[in-house]
Protein backbone atom coordinates (compact mmCIF):
# COMPACT_ATOMS: atom_id res chain seq x y z
CA UNK A 1 0.00 0.00 0.00
CA UNK A 2 3.25 2.52 1.55
CA UNK A 3 4.77 1.54 -1.93
CA UNK A 4 1.82 2.24 -4.55
CA UNK A 5 0.90 5.70 -2.25
CA UNK A 6 4.36 6.31 -3.04
CA UNK A 7 4.73 5.72 -6.82
CA UNK A 8 1.89 7.42 -7.14
CA UNK A 9 2.38 10.41 -6.05
CA UNK A 10 5.98 10.65 -7.81
CA UNK A 11 3.86 10.56 -10.84
CA UNK A 12 1.49 13.32 -10.32
CA UNK A 13 4.57 15.36 -8.92
CA UNK A 14 6.22 14.48 -12.64
CA UNK A 15 3.03 15.48 -14.15
CA UNK A 16 2.70 18.61 -12.34
CA UNK A 17 6.19 20.09 -12.98
CA UNK A 18 5.41 19.85 -17.00
CA UNK A 19 2.53 21.49 -16.52
CA UNK A 20 3.88 24.15 -14.71
CA UNK A 21 1.65 23.57 -11.29
CA UNK A 22 -1.80 23.23 -13.03
CA UNK A 23 -3.82 21.10 -10.98
CA UNK A 24 -6.52 19.52 -13.23
CA UNK A 25 -9.39 19.49 -11.06
CA UNK A 26 -9.10 22.48 -7.74
CA UNK A 27 -12.31 23.71 -7.65
CA UNK A 28 -14.45 20.31 -8.91
CA UNK A 29 -11.80 18.60 -5.82
CA UNK A 30 -12.77 20.95 -3.25
CA UNK A 31 -16.31 20.11 -3.64
CA UNK A 32 -15.94 16.64 -3.42
CA UNK A 33 -14.00 16.89 -0.26
CA UNK A 34 -15.76 20.00 1.48
CA UNK A 35 -18.09 18.36 3.59
CA UNK A 36 -15.18 16.72 5.16
CA UNK A 37 -13.34 19.70 5.56
CA UNK A 38 -16.19 21.49 6.89
CA UNK A 39 -16.14 18.59 9.68
CA UNK A 40 -12.62 18.73 10.17
CA UNK A 41 -12.35 22.50 10.97
CA UNK A 42 -15.65 22.82 12.55
CA UNK A 43 -15.22 19.68 14.76
CA UNK A 44 -11.37 18.79 14.98
CA UNK A 45 -9.09 21.88 14.24
CA UNK A 46 -11.01 24.19 15.74
CA UNK A 47 -12.37 22.32 19.12
CA UNK A 48 -8.59 21.08 19.58
CA UNK A 49 -7.59 25.05 19.40
CA UNK A 50 -10.11 25.82 21.76
CA UNK A 51 -9.29 22.99 24.18
CA UNK A 52 -5.39 24.51 24.08
CA UNK A 53 -7.18 27.75 24.88
CA UNK A 54 -9.54 26.08 27.59
CA UNK A 55 -6.42 24.02 29.44
CA UNK A 56 -4.88 27.30 30.36
CA UNK A 57 -8.20 28.28 31.88
CA UNK A 58 -10.59 28.64 34.73
CA UNK A 59 -13.44 27.24 33.06
CA UNK A 60 -16.90 26.06 35.15
CA UNK A 61 -19.07 25.38 32.09
CA UNK A 62 -21.89 27.96 33.12
CA UNK A 63 -18.94 30.92 33.25
CA UNK A 64 -16.66 32.29 30.67
CA UNK A 65 -13.15 30.93 30.56
CA UNK A 66 -10.93 32.68 33.21
CA UNK A 67 -7.19 32.80 31.97
CA UNK A 68 -4.93 31.29 34.68
CA UNK A 69 -1.74 30.41 32.88
CA UNK A 70 -0.34 27.18 33.79
CA UNK A 71 -2.33 26.94 36.80
CA UNK A 72 -4.37 23.44 35.72
CA UNK A 73 -1.20 22.06 34.93
CA UNK A 74 1.28 22.60 38.03
CA UNK A 75 -1.87 21.97 39.98
CA UNK A 76 -2.48 18.72 38.16
CA UNK A 77 1.84 17.49 38.97
CA UNK A 78 2.33 18.99 41.86
CA UNK A 79 -0.80 18.74 44.15
CA UNK A 80 -3.13 15.74 42.00
CA UNK A 81 -2.29 12.63 43.63
CA UNK A 82 -5.71 10.81 41.73
CA UNK A 83 -3.82 12.36 38.68
CA UNK A 84 -0.66 10.10 39.38
CA UNK A 85 -2.89 7.29 40.37
CA UNK A 86 -4.76 7.24 37.26
CA UNK A 87 -1.76 7.75 35.17
CA UNK A 88 0.04 4.57 36.72
CA UNK A 89 -3.53 2.69 36.80
CA UNK A 90 -3.88 3.07 32.58
CA UNK A 91 0.30 2.56 32.03
CA UNK A 92 -0.61 -1.15 34.53
CA UNK A 93 -3.56 -0.93 32.22
CA UNK A 94 -1.66 -0.74 28.70
CA UNK A 95 1.60 -2.88 29.21
CA UNK A 96 -0.15 -5.53 30.36
CA UNK A 97 -3.38 -5.83 28.62
CA UNK A 98 -2.16 -5.34 25.27
CA UNK A 99 1.12 -7.98 24.69
CA UNK A 100 -1.12 -10.28 26.27
CA UNK A 101 -3.91 -9.78 24.17
CA UNK A 102 -1.38 -9.96 20.62
CA UNK A 103 0.20 -12.91 22.09
CA UNK A 104 -2.95 -14.70 22.06
CA UNK A 105 -4.18 -12.96 18.84
CA UNK A 106 -0.57 -14.11 17.18
CA UNK A 107 -1.19 -17.42 18.98
CA UNK A 108 -4.78 -18.18 17.70
CA UNK A 109 -3.78 -16.80 13.77
CA UNK A 110 -1.00 -19.21 13.90
CA UNK A 111 -3.44 -22.35 14.92
CA UNK A 112 -6.32 -21.13 12.97
CA UNK A 113 -4.24 -20.58 9.43
CA UNK A 114 -4.24 -24.36 9.12
CA UNK A 115 -6.89 -25.49 7.66
CA UNK A 116 -8.30 -27.64 10.62
CA UNK A 117 -12.34 -28.96 10.23
CA UNK A 118 -14.95 -26.74 11.44
CA UNK A 119 -12.46 -23.39 10.90
CA UNK A 120 -14.97 -20.90 10.16
CA UNK A 121 -16.63 -21.97 13.28
CA UNK A 122 -13.45 -21.41 15.57
CA UNK A 123 -12.80 -18.53 13.95
CA UNK A 124 -16.65 -16.87 14.83
CA UNK A 125 -16.36 -18.49 18.56
CA UNK A 126 -12.95 -16.76 19.05
CA UNK A 127 -14.07 -13.50 16.99
CA UNK A 128 -17.31 -12.93 18.68
CA UNK A 129 -16.11 -11.53 22.27
CA UNK A 130 -14.72 -8.45 20.24
CA UNK A 131 -17.74 -7.85 17.92
CA UNK A 132 -19.88 -7.22 20.78
CA UNK A 133 -17.30 -6.25 23.17
CA UNK A 134 -17.42 -2.51 23.52
CA UNK A 135 -21.18 -2.83 24.53
CA UNK A 136 -22.45 -1.95 27.41
CA UNK A 137 -24.44 -5.31 27.53
CA UNK A 138 -21.42 -7.43 27.77
CA UNK A 139 -20.35 -4.92 30.78
CA UNK A 140 -23.20 -6.27 32.57
CA UNK A 141 -22.28 -9.70 31.57
CA UNK A 142 -18.90 -9.27 33.27
CA UNK A 143 -20.09 -7.16 36.20
CA UNK A 144 -22.20 -10.40 36.99
CA UNK A 145 -20.00 -13.29 36.15
CA UNK A 146 -17.13 -11.66 38.32
CA UNK A 147 -19.41 -10.21 40.79
CA UNK A 148 -19.52 -11.55 44.39
CA UNK A 149 -22.51 -13.97 42.99
CA UNK A 150 -20.87 -14.80 40.11
CA UNK A 151 -20.03 -18.03 38.56
CA UNK A 152 -16.45 -17.28 38.48
CA UNK A 153 -16.11 -16.59 41.90
CA UNK A 154 -18.14 -19.71 42.56
CA UNK A 155 -16.16 -21.84 40.36
CA UNK A 156 -12.43 -19.92 42.13
CA UNK A 157 -13.79 -20.89 45.70
CA UNK A 158 -13.91 -24.59 44.49
CA UNK A 159 -9.98 -23.94 44.35
CA UNK A 160 -9.99 -22.28 48.14
CA UNK A 161 -10.47 -18.90 46.92
CA UNK A 162 -12.53 -16.94 49.45
CA UNK A 163 -16.01 -16.20 48.10
CA UNK A 164 -15.91 -12.54 47.80
CA UNK A 165 -16.34 -10.66 44.70
CA UNK A 166 -14.06 -9.84 42.10
CA UNK A 167 -14.50 -6.23 40.78
CA UNK A 168 -15.15 -5.06 43.86
CA UNK A 169 -11.80 -6.13 45.41
CA UNK A 170 -8.98 -3.26 44.62
CA UNK A 171 -6.73 -6.28 44.60
CA UNK A 172 -8.33 -7.90 41.50
CA UNK A 173 -10.78 -5.34 40.26
CA UNK A 174 -7.98 -4.15 37.60
CA UNK A 175 -7.23 -7.64 36.65
CA UNK A 176 -10.67 -7.94 35.93
CA UNK A 177 -10.79 -5.17 32.87
CA UNK A 178 -7.47 -6.62 31.69
CA UNK A 179 -9.12 -10.17 31.42
CA UNK A 180 -12.13 -8.57 29.62
CA UNK A 181 -9.78 -6.89 27.42
CA UNK A 182 -7.46 -9.69 26.92
CA UNK A 183 -10.87 -11.88 26.03
CA UNK A 184 -11.62 -9.31 23.06
CA UNK A 185 -8.42 -10.43 21.08
CA UNK A 186 -10.12 -11.13 18.35
CA UNK A 187 -9.91 -8.59 15.83
CA UNK A 188 -6.35 -8.46 15.98
CA UNK A 189 -6.45 -12.18 15.33
CA UNK A 190 -8.64 -11.51 12.13
CA UNK A 191 -5.42 -8.98 10.93
CA UNK A 192 -2.73 -11.02 12.14
CA UNK A 193 -4.40 -14.19 10.00
CA UNK A 194 -4.59 -11.92 6.88
CA UNK A 195 -1.21 -10.84 7.03
CA UNK A 196 0.18 -14.70 7.99
CA UNK A 197 -1.56 -15.79 4.73
CA UNK A 198 0.67 -13.39 2.62
CA UNK A 199 3.89 -15.11 3.28
CA UNK A 200 4.87 -17.15 0.87
CA UNK A 201 4.71 -21.10 1.59
CA UNK A 202 8.05 -21.11 -0.10
CA UNK A 203 9.97 -19.70 2.86
CA UNK A 204 8.65 -22.58 4.45
CA UNK A 205 9.38 -25.21 2.50
CA UNK A 206 12.99 -24.44 1.60
CA UNK A 207 14.12 -23.80 5.18
CA UNK A 208 12.50 -27.18 6.09
CA UNK A 209 14.99 -28.74 3.50
CA UNK A 210 17.52 -26.80 5.06
CA UNK A 211 16.73 -28.94 8.53
CA UNK A 212 15.13 -25.65 10.29
CA UNK A 213 13.21 -26.87 13.18
CA UNK A 214 9.34 -25.08 13.76
CA UNK A 215 10.75 -23.16 16.17
CA UNK A 216 12.91 -21.68 14.24
CA UNK A 217 10.99 -21.10 11.39
CA UNK A 218 9.14 -19.14 14.01
CA UNK A 219 11.41 -16.37 14.66
CA UNK A 220 13.55 -16.66 11.62
CA UNK A 221 10.57 -16.73 9.14
CA UNK A 222 6.92 -15.46 10.28
CA UNK A 223 7.81 -12.79 13.03
CA UNK A 224 10.16 -10.59 10.42
CA UNK A 225 7.36 -11.38 7.88
CA UNK A 226 4.59 -10.30 10.07
CA UNK A 227 6.38 -7.58 11.88
CA UNK A 228 4.65 -4.61 9.98
CA UNK A 229 1.32 -6.25 10.95
CA UNK A 230 2.71 -6.28 14.20
CA UNK A 231 3.47 -2.96 14.62
CA UNK A 232 0.27 -1.73 13.00
CA UNK A 233 -1.80 -3.86 15.40
CA UNK A 234 0.62 -2.80 18.74
CA UNK A 235 -0.31 0.91 17.91
CA UNK A 236 -4.14 0.62 17.02
CA UNK A 237 -4.41 -1.75 20.34
CA UNK A 238 -2.19 1.18 22.59
CA UNK A 239 -3.85 3.87 21.15
CA UNK A 240 -7.23 2.40 22.09
CA UNK A 241 -6.33 1.38 25.19
CA UNK A 242 -5.03 4.68 26.44
CA UNK A 243 -8.92 5.64 26.05
CA UNK A 244 -10.56 2.58 27.70
CA UNK A 245 -13.95 4.08 29.12
CA UNK A 246 -16.89 2.20 28.96
CA UNK A 247 -16.21 -0.71 30.75
CA UNK A 248 -14.51 0.78 33.43
CA UNK A 249 -17.48 3.11 33.69
CA UNK A 250 -20.04 0.84 33.70
CA UNK A 251 -18.38 -2.29 35.85
CA UNK A 252 -16.10 -0.79 38.54
CA UNK A 253 -17.16 2.77 38.22
CA UNK A 254 -13.47 3.56 38.98
CA UNK A 255 -13.88 1.86 42.43
CA UNK A 256 -13.40 0.17 44.66
CA UNK A 257 -11.13 2.85 46.17
CA UNK A 258 -9.80 4.03 42.78
CA UNK A 259 -8.41 1.07 41.75
CA UNK A 260 -9.80 1.38 38.42
CA UNK A 261 -10.06 4.79 37.76
CA UNK A 262 -8.67 5.04 34.14
CA UNK A 263 -7.36 8.05 32.71
CA UNK A 264 -10.17 8.81 30.52
CA UNK A 265 -12.96 8.04 33.30
CA UNK A 266 -11.16 10.57 36.15
CA UNK A 267 -11.47 13.33 33.11
CA UNK A 268 -14.64 12.44 32.37
CA UNK A 269 -15.34 12.81 36.11
CA UNK A 270 -13.77 16.07 36.20
CA UNK A 271 -15.73 17.37 33.17
CA UNK A 272 -18.81 16.29 33.38
CA UNK A 273 -19.71 15.75 36.81
CA UNK A 274 -17.17 18.66 38.62
CA UNK A 275 -17.79 20.67 35.26
CA UNK A 276 -14.09 21.35 35.64
CA UNK A 277 -13.83 22.03 31.81
CA UNK A 278 -10.44 23.87 32.02
CA UNK A 279 -8.89 21.44 34.24
CA UNK A 280 -10.59 18.59 32.14
CA UNK A 281 -8.57 20.08 28.87
CA UNK A 282 -5.54 20.08 30.37
CA UNK A 283 -5.98 16.59 31.53
CA UNK A 284 -6.91 15.77 27.95
CA UNK A 285 -3.58 17.55 26.39
CA UNK A 286 -2.01 15.20 28.61
CA UNK A 287 -3.23 12.28 27.47
CA UNK A 288 -3.05 13.17 23.77
CA UNK A 289 1.09 14.17 24.51
CA UNK A 290 1.51 10.56 26.37
CA UNK A 291 -0.19 8.83 23.56
CA UNK A 292 1.97 10.83 20.66
CA UNK A 293 4.93 10.19 22.89
CA UNK A 294 4.38 6.64 23.06
CA UNK A 295 3.55 6.03 19.33
CA UNK A 296 6.51 8.13 18.04
CA UNK A 297 8.88 5.45 21.06
CA UNK A 298 7.12 2.52 18.99
CA UNK A 299 7.61 3.87 15.64
CA UNK A 300 11.52 5.04 16.69
CA UNK A 301 12.13 1.10 17.92
CA UNK A 302 10.22 -0.39 14.85
CA UNK A 303 13.19 0.68 12.91
CA UNK A 304 15.15 -2.31 14.85
CA UNK A 305 13.02 -4.21 14.37
CA UNK A 306 10.19 -4.21 11.49
CA UNK A 307 11.10 -5.62 8.20
CA UNK A 308 10.26 -4.47 5.11
CA UNK A 309 10.37 -6.45 2.43
CA UNK A 310 11.02 -3.96 0.00
CA UNK A 311 14.13 -2.43 1.24
CA UNK A 312 15.98 -5.99 0.99
CA UNK A 313 16.01 -6.68 4.59
CA UNK A 314 18.93 -5.80 7.20
CA UNK B 1 4.05 -36.61 13.31
CA UNK B 2 2.18 -34.33 10.91
CA UNK B 3 -1.15 -36.64 11.99
CA UNK B 4 0.02 -35.97 15.87
CA UNK B 5 0.50 -32.05 15.34
CA UNK B 6 -2.70 -31.42 13.57
CA UNK B 7 -4.78 -33.23 16.73
CA UNK B 8 -2.65 -31.48 19.17
CA UNK B 9 -3.30 -28.24 17.04
CA UNK B 10 -7.37 -28.84 17.16
CA UNK B 11 -7.46 -29.85 20.31
CA UNK B 12 -5.83 -26.29 21.64
CA UNK B 13 -8.52 -24.72 19.21
CA UNK B 14 -11.22 -26.73 20.88
CA UNK B 15 -10.67 -25.98 24.37
CA UNK B 16 -9.61 -22.32 23.58
CA UNK B 17 -12.62 -21.45 21.35
CA UNK B 18 -14.63 -23.11 24.20
CA UNK B 19 -12.79 -20.68 26.75
CA UNK B 20 -13.78 -17.94 24.56
CA UNK B 21 -17.21 -18.54 23.89
CA UNK B 22 -18.68 -19.68 27.04
CA UNK B 23 -18.87 -16.65 29.03
CA UNK B 24 -21.48 -16.08 25.95
CA UNK B 25 -23.11 -19.61 26.12
CA UNK B 26 -23.97 -18.83 29.85
CA UNK B 27 -25.16 -15.38 29.22
CA UNK B 28 -27.87 -17.66 26.79
CA UNK B 29 -28.68 -19.62 29.65
CA UNK B 30 -28.52 -17.46 32.36
CA UNK B 31 -31.24 -15.02 30.63
CA UNK B 32 -33.63 -18.02 31.00
CA UNK B 33 -32.95 -18.48 34.88
CA UNK B 34 -34.21 -17.29 38.33
CA UNK B 35 -31.73 -15.07 40.29
CA UNK B 36 -31.40 -18.15 42.63
CA UNK B 37 -29.56 -19.95 40.04
CA UNK B 38 -27.86 -17.09 39.03
CA UNK B 39 -24.28 -17.42 40.67
CA UNK B 40 -24.50 -21.35 39.37
CA UNK B 41 -21.81 -21.94 36.74
CA UNK B 42 -24.29 -24.41 35.17
CA UNK B 43 -25.15 -23.91 31.84
CA UNK B 44 -28.69 -24.37 32.11
CA UNK B 45 -31.56 -23.17 34.25
CA UNK B 46 -34.10 -26.05 35.59
CA UNK B 47 -36.96 -24.17 33.95
CA UNK B 48 -37.25 -21.66 30.84
CA UNK B 49 -38.35 -18.28 32.54
CA UNK B 50 -39.42 -16.23 29.82
CA UNK B 51 -40.89 -13.84 32.66
CA UNK B 52 -37.28 -12.54 32.49
CA UNK B 53 -37.76 -10.72 28.92
CA UNK B 54 -41.73 -10.06 29.41
CA UNK B 55 -40.75 -7.79 32.52
CA UNK B 56 -37.41 -6.76 31.00
CA UNK B 57 -38.90 -5.22 28.21
CA UNK B 58 -41.58 -3.27 30.35
CA UNK B 59 -38.55 -3.02 33.23
CA UNK B 60 -38.43 1.28 32.37
CA UNK B 61 -41.98 2.81 34.01
CA UNK B 62 -44.06 4.56 31.74
CA UNK B 63 -41.87 2.88 28.79
CA UNK B 64 -40.89 -0.49 27.07
CA UNK B 65 -37.94 -1.41 24.75
CA UNK B 66 -40.06 -1.12 21.58
CA UNK B 67 -39.92 2.71 21.82
CA UNK B 68 -36.04 2.26 22.53
CA UNK B 69 -35.62 0.45 19.89
CA UNK B 70 -37.33 2.29 17.71
CA UNK B 71 -34.73 5.32 18.85
CA UNK B 72 -31.95 3.24 17.95
CA UNK B 73 -33.21 2.05 14.77
CA UNK B 74 -33.90 5.40 13.49
CA UNK B 75 -30.42 6.86 14.63
CA UNK B 76 -28.92 4.05 13.37
CA UNK B 77 -30.72 4.27 10.01
CA UNK B 78 -30.11 8.31 9.32
CA UNK B 79 -26.09 7.61 10.59
CA UNK B 80 -25.88 5.08 8.40
CA UNK B 81 -27.37 6.94 5.49
CA UNK B 82 -25.21 10.20 5.78
CA UNK B 83 -22.40 8.38 6.35
CA UNK B 84 -22.24 6.52 3.01
CA UNK B 85 -23.17 9.31 1.43
CA UNK B 86 -20.41 11.81 2.96
CA UNK B 87 -17.55 9.39 2.99
CA UNK B 88 -17.95 8.18 -0.37
CA UNK B 89 -18.62 11.52 -2.02
CA UNK B 90 -14.97 12.40 -0.04
CA UNK B 91 -13.13 9.73 -0.78
CA UNK B 92 -13.60 9.89 -4.36
CA UNK B 93 -12.49 13.20 -4.14
CA UNK B 94 -9.34 12.04 -2.61
CA UNK B 95 -8.93 8.90 -4.84
CA UNK B 96 -9.74 10.59 -8.16
CA UNK B 97 -9.37 14.49 -8.66
CA UNK B 98 -6.58 16.76 -8.55
CA UNK B 99 -6.49 19.84 -6.11
CA UNK B 100 -4.10 21.72 -4.61
CA UNK B 101 -3.18 20.88 -0.64
CA UNK B 102 -4.62 17.24 -1.50
CA UNK B 103 -1.51 15.46 0.18
CA UNK B 104 -1.70 17.67 3.23
CA UNK B 105 -5.46 17.49 3.78
CA UNK B 106 -4.85 13.41 3.52
CA UNK B 107 -1.98 13.85 6.42
CA UNK B 108 -4.57 15.41 8.51
CA UNK B 109 -7.06 12.62 7.85
CA UNK B 110 -4.37 9.72 8.82
CA UNK B 111 -4.20 11.70 11.97
CA UNK B 112 -8.00 11.98 12.71
CA UNK B 113 -7.71 8.37 12.49
CA UNK B 114 -5.34 8.28 15.79
CA UNK B 115 -6.15 11.34 17.50
CA UNK B 116 -8.08 10.64 20.77
CA UNK B 117 -11.43 11.83 20.93
CA UNK B 118 -10.78 13.70 25.18
CA UNK B 119 -9.14 16.31 23.24
CA UNK B 120 -12.22 17.37 21.10
CA UNK B 121 -15.03 16.07 23.47
CA UNK B 122 -15.52 19.19 25.97
CA UNK B 123 -15.55 22.06 23.16
CA UNK B 124 -17.85 19.84 21.52
CA UNK B 125 -19.75 19.40 24.12
CA UNK B 126 -19.70 23.37 25.00
CA UNK B 127 -20.23 24.39 21.03
CA UNK B 128 -23.51 21.70 20.97
CA UNK B 129 -24.51 23.20 24.01
CA UNK B 130 -24.75 26.48 23.21
CA UNK B 131 -26.65 25.47 20.17
CA UNK B 132 -29.39 24.14 22.13
CA UNK B 133 -28.38 20.31 20.54
CA UNK B 134 -28.02 18.53 23.63
CA UNK B 135 -30.63 16.25 24.17
CA UNK B 136 -31.24 16.05 20.28
CA UNK B 137 -29.58 13.73 17.59
CA UNK B 138 -27.81 16.38 15.98
CA UNK B 139 -24.31 16.27 17.99
CA UNK B 140 -24.34 12.35 16.07
CA UNK B 141 -26.31 13.49 12.64
CA UNK B 142 -24.42 16.63 11.61
CA UNK B 143 -20.72 15.16 12.31
CA UNK B 144 -21.30 11.89 10.74
CA UNK B 145 -23.23 13.89 7.45
CA UNK B 146 -19.42 15.96 7.33
CA UNK B 147 -17.75 12.29 7.00
CA UNK B 148 -16.89 12.65 10.13
CA UNK B 149 -18.42 11.66 13.57
CA UNK B 150 -17.53 8.03 14.98
CA UNK B 151 -15.76 6.09 12.28
CA UNK B 152 -16.03 8.91 9.61
CA UNK B 153 -12.25 9.34 8.97
CA UNK B 154 -11.85 5.47 8.98
CA UNK B 155 -14.81 5.33 6.36
CA UNK B 156 -13.19 7.63 4.35
CA UNK B 157 -10.31 5.77 4.24
CA UNK B 158 -11.40 2.54 3.34
CA UNK B 159 -12.95 3.69 0.59
CA UNK B 160 -9.97 5.90 -0.65
CA UNK B 161 -8.14 2.64 -0.44
CA UNK B 162 -10.71 0.97 -2.74
CA UNK B 163 -11.39 3.19 -5.34
CA UNK B 164 -7.56 3.55 -5.92
CA UNK B 165 -8.47 -0.12 -6.68
CA UNK B 166 -10.45 0.52 -9.92
CA UNK B 167 -8.91 1.29 -12.89
CA UNK B 168 -8.24 4.69 -14.21
CA UNK B 169 -9.42 4.21 -18.11
CA UNK B 170 -13.04 4.21 -16.61
CA UNK B 171 -12.95 7.19 -15.48
CA UNK B 172 -10.75 9.28 -18.47
CA UNK B 173 -13.55 7.21 -20.68
CA UNK B 174 -15.97 8.44 -18.99
CA UNK B 175 -14.47 11.79 -19.14
CA UNK B 176 -14.16 11.85 -22.94
CA UNK B 177 -17.58 11.28 -23.33
CA UNK B 178 -18.35 14.15 -21.43
CA UNK B 179 -19.50 12.93 -18.36
CA UNK B 180 -19.52 15.28 -15.34
CA UNK B 181 -17.70 14.26 -12.31
CA UNK B 182 -20.77 14.23 -10.21
CA UNK B 183 -21.55 11.78 -12.58
CA UNK B 184 -18.81 9.81 -12.94
CA UNK B 185 -19.09 9.39 -8.91
CA UNK B 186 -22.72 8.89 -9.21
CA UNK B 187 -23.67 6.51 -11.81
CA UNK B 188 -20.67 4.79 -12.23
CA UNK B 189 -18.24 4.89 -9.01
CA UNK B 190 -21.03 4.15 -6.24
CA UNK B 191 -22.00 1.01 -7.64
CA UNK B 192 -18.80 -0.29 -8.00
CA UNK B 193 -17.77 -0.09 -4.58
CA UNK B 194 -21.19 -1.34 -3.55
CA UNK B 195 -18.91 -4.17 -1.18
CA UNK B 196 -16.77 -1.49 0.12
CA UNK B 197 -20.05 0.31 1.08
CA UNK B 198 -21.33 -2.81 2.60
CA UNK B 199 -18.13 -2.45 4.76
CA UNK B 200 -19.35 0.70 6.11
CA UNK B 201 -22.30 0.35 6.46
CA UNK B 202 -21.84 -2.95 9.31
CA UNK B 203 -19.28 -0.67 10.97
CA UNK B 204 -21.30 2.15 11.08
CA UNK B 205 -23.75 0.60 12.94
CA UNK B 206 -21.78 -1.50 14.94
CA UNK B 207 -19.75 1.32 16.13
CA UNK B 208 -23.03 3.77 16.90
CA UNK B 209 -25.06 0.99 18.53
CA UNK B 210 -22.21 0.16 20.89
CA UNK B 211 -21.24 3.71 21.46
CA UNK B 212 -21.55 4.83 24.99
CA UNK B 213 -19.63 7.88 25.50
CA UNK B 214 -21.00 10.15 23.15
CA UNK B 215 -24.63 8.85 24.27
CA UNK B 216 -24.17 9.41 27.87
CA UNK B 217 -23.12 13.06 26.85
CA UNK B 218 -25.68 13.96 24.75
CA UNK B 219 -28.93 12.04 25.51
CA UNK B 220 -30.32 12.94 28.65
CA UNK B 221 -34.44 12.60 28.21
CA UNK B 222 -35.45 8.84 29.03
CA UNK B 223 -37.70 10.21 25.68
CA UNK B 224 -35.18 9.76 23.47
CA UNK B 225 -33.29 6.97 24.64
CA UNK B 226 -31.02 4.52 23.20
CA UNK B 227 -31.35 1.04 24.31
CA UNK B 228 -27.53 1.13 25.35
CA UNK B 229 -28.84 3.94 27.59
CA UNK B 230 -31.98 2.67 28.58
CA UNK B 231 -29.96 -0.68 30.00
CA UNK B 232 -27.57 1.47 31.65
CA UNK B 233 -30.90 3.13 33.01
CA UNK B 234 -31.91 -0.82 34.28
CA UNK B 235 -28.58 -1.54 35.57
CA UNK B 236 -28.30 1.50 37.68
CA UNK B 237 -31.76 1.61 39.28
CA UNK B 238 -32.52 -2.05 40.15
CA UNK B 239 -28.05 -3.27 40.56
CA UNK B 240 -28.36 -7.27 41.67
CA UNK B 241 -32.01 -7.11 42.49
CA UNK B 242 -32.91 -8.96 38.72
CA UNK B 243 -30.17 -10.08 37.00
CA UNK B 244 -32.23 -12.29 34.75
CA UNK B 245 -33.90 -9.53 33.17
CA UNK B 246 -31.08 -7.18 33.24
CA UNK B 247 -29.25 -10.09 31.10
CA UNK B 248 -31.98 -11.06 29.09
CA UNK B 249 -32.07 -7.46 27.83
CA UNK B 250 -28.89 -6.93 27.66
CA UNK B 251 -29.02 -10.25 25.54
CA UNK B 252 -31.73 -8.72 23.10
CA UNK B 253 -29.23 -5.73 22.86
CA UNK B 254 -26.39 -7.67 20.85
CA UNK B 255 -28.82 -9.61 18.92
CA UNK B 256 -28.82 -6.99 16.07
CA UNK B 257 -24.99 -6.72 15.63
CA UNK B 258 -25.39 -10.95 15.94
CA UNK B 259 -27.11 -10.67 12.78
CA UNK B 260 -25.37 -8.77 11.07
CA UNK B 261 -22.28 -10.46 11.53
CA UNK B 262 -23.62 -13.94 9.87
CA UNK B 263 -25.25 -12.58 7.77
CA UNK B 264 -22.10 -10.43 6.59
CA UNK B 265 -19.06 -12.46 7.49
CA UNK B 266 -16.92 -11.98 4.03
CA UNK B 267 -17.53 -7.77 4.91
CA UNK B 268 -16.02 -8.23 8.42
CA UNK B 269 -12.80 -9.49 7.44
CA UNK B 270 -12.68 -7.40 4.18
CA UNK B 271 -12.90 -4.22 6.00
CA UNK B 272 -10.58 -5.18 9.14
CA UNK B 273 -8.01 -6.57 6.41
CA UNK B 274 -8.35 -3.45 4.12
CA UNK B 275 -7.34 -0.77 6.82
CA UNK B 276 -3.49 -1.87 6.83
CA UNK B 277 -2.27 -4.28 4.89
CA UNK B 278 -1.71 -5.26 1.27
Amino acid sequence: MNAQARTENEQGKGARLKKNKKWETPWIGYAFISPWLAGILLFILWPMGQSLYFSFTDYPLLDAPKWIGIGNYTKMFTEDDLFWKSIKITIVFVVISVPLKLMFALFMAMLLKQSVKGMSLFRTAVYFPSLVGASIAIAMLWQNILGRDGFVVAILSWFGREPVSIINSPDTSLLSLIVLAVWQFGSSMVIFLAGLKQIPGSLYEASAIDGASKLRQFFKITLPMLSPVILFNLIMQVISAFQMFTQAFVITGGGPMNSTNVFALYLYERAFTRFEMGYASALAWILLVIIALVTVLIFATSRKWVFYETEGGK
Amino acid sequence: MIQKTKALNFGILLVASMIMIYPIIWWVGAAFKSNEEMSRPGLFPSALKWSNFIDGWHAIPNYSFTHFYSNSLFLMGVLIIVSVISSSLVAFGFARLDFPLRNFWFVILMGTLMLPAQVTIIPQYTMFNSLGWVNTYFPFIVPHALAGGIGGSFFVFLLIQFIRGIPKELDESAKIDGCSWFRIYWNIFLPLIKPALVTVIIYCFLWNWDDFFGQLLYIGKIDSYTVTLALRMMNDSQSATDWGQLLAMGLVSVLPSAILFFAAQKHFVDGIATTGLK
